[in-house]
């Protein structure tokens, strides 16, 4: 189990990294999307089944479909 | 220079943070209130969740000022969605009958959670918020799936109002009742029965309702105007 977490730990840092480096938003925005679903599961592990609720339905699913709704509006590349 | 002036003020600032975490400890318990919830939790208030008795019992006046964040967050997106003017109407496209038929098969199912998240807010896991945001991303399946299915914003915007015209007057009524804003003035019940923990499920009721239609709401704004 603690590998498990160590390996979503390690996944987590790295999409944190290239949402942050990517120039193409709409992949940024994926990554974003990569490390609230992450959090969401570690969020389980810590015993935080509510935090864990909010994190998946807003950080995950709500966010990512609002951003991607304004990157449609707006340009793509940054 | 400039850069090296940033790089002593950075380390500065790592050492204090790293100071500062040498001194907390981990995983032990240092203020006295948290034992307190989980000792007399389901006892003063009813609920088996001890998150929900904090939000919504101990912390309630908390609770209310998240949600008009939330009300004035989703009141600034309208307002600077309604300066830009309107698209003429396009053809709607239909989606194929596959897509269509999956997001009308599939959206009841998540409504039904979404207000099953609410409801047993104060047995299980999850409350108004978590519900009110699966309700919100059923609605955003809809929106994507079947283009011509459109929620009525008037609706919408009057389910927002009243729930969170309910939240407020609860509070009211445990002034006028005991003499506190959000007192949880109705009776207990048993424990672990959906019918207990006096106002909780009121408050998490009208809560789900506020957060699903606002976030629908949201939604419902950026895609029409998107379109």
């Amino acid at each position: 189990m603690m590998i498990f977490i160590a390996f979503l730990v390690f996944v987590m840092l790295v999409a944190a990294i290239y949402a942050c480096i990517f120039t193409d938003l709409l992949n940024a925005v994926i990554a974003c999307c990569v490390v609230s679903l992450i959090a969401a599961i570690l969020f389980y592990f810590l015993q935080a089944p509510d935090v864990a609720m909010a994190e998946a339905s807003i950080g995950a699913a709500l966010v990512t479909a609002i951003f991607v709704i304004a990157i449609r509006r707006t340009k793509r590349e940054e | 220079m400039k850069r090296i002036i940033i790089l002593i003020l950075l380390a500065i600032i790592a050492l204090g943070i790293g100071l500062s975490f040498t001194k907390i400890p981990f995983a032990v318990p240092k203020t006295k209130v948290g034992s307190y919830y989980i000792d007399k939790g389901i006892d003063q208030t009813g609920a088996v969740n001890i998150v929900t008795s904090v939000v919504l019992n101990y912390r309630a006046f908390d609770t209310l000022g998240e949600v008009t964040i939330l009300f004035i967050a989703a009141l600034g997106l309208g307002a600077i969605l309604a300066t830009v003017k309107k698209k003429t109407k396009k053809e709607i496209i239909p989606s194929s009958l596959i897509l269509s038929t999956g997001c009308k098969f599939l959206f009841p199912f998540i409504l039904i959670f979404g207000v099953y998240m609410f409801l047993h807010g104060h047995l299980t896991p999850g409350g108004g918020f978590q519900g009110g945001a699966i309700i919100a991303s059923g609605f955003l399946l809809v929106y994507l799936g079947c283009q011509e299915r459109r929620l009525n914003e008037r609706a919408l915007k009057a389910t927002e109002t009243l729930a969170g015209l309910i939240f407020v007057i609860i509070g009211f009524l445990g002034l006028a009742v005991s003499g506190y804003f959000l007192f949880n003035f109705l009776p207990k019940g048993i424990p672990n029965t959906l019918l207990s923990a006096g106002i909780i499920p009121i408050i998490y009721i009208a809560i789900g309702f506020k957060v699903g239609s606002e976030l629908a709401g949201i939604i419902d704004a950026l895609i029409e105007e998107s379109e």
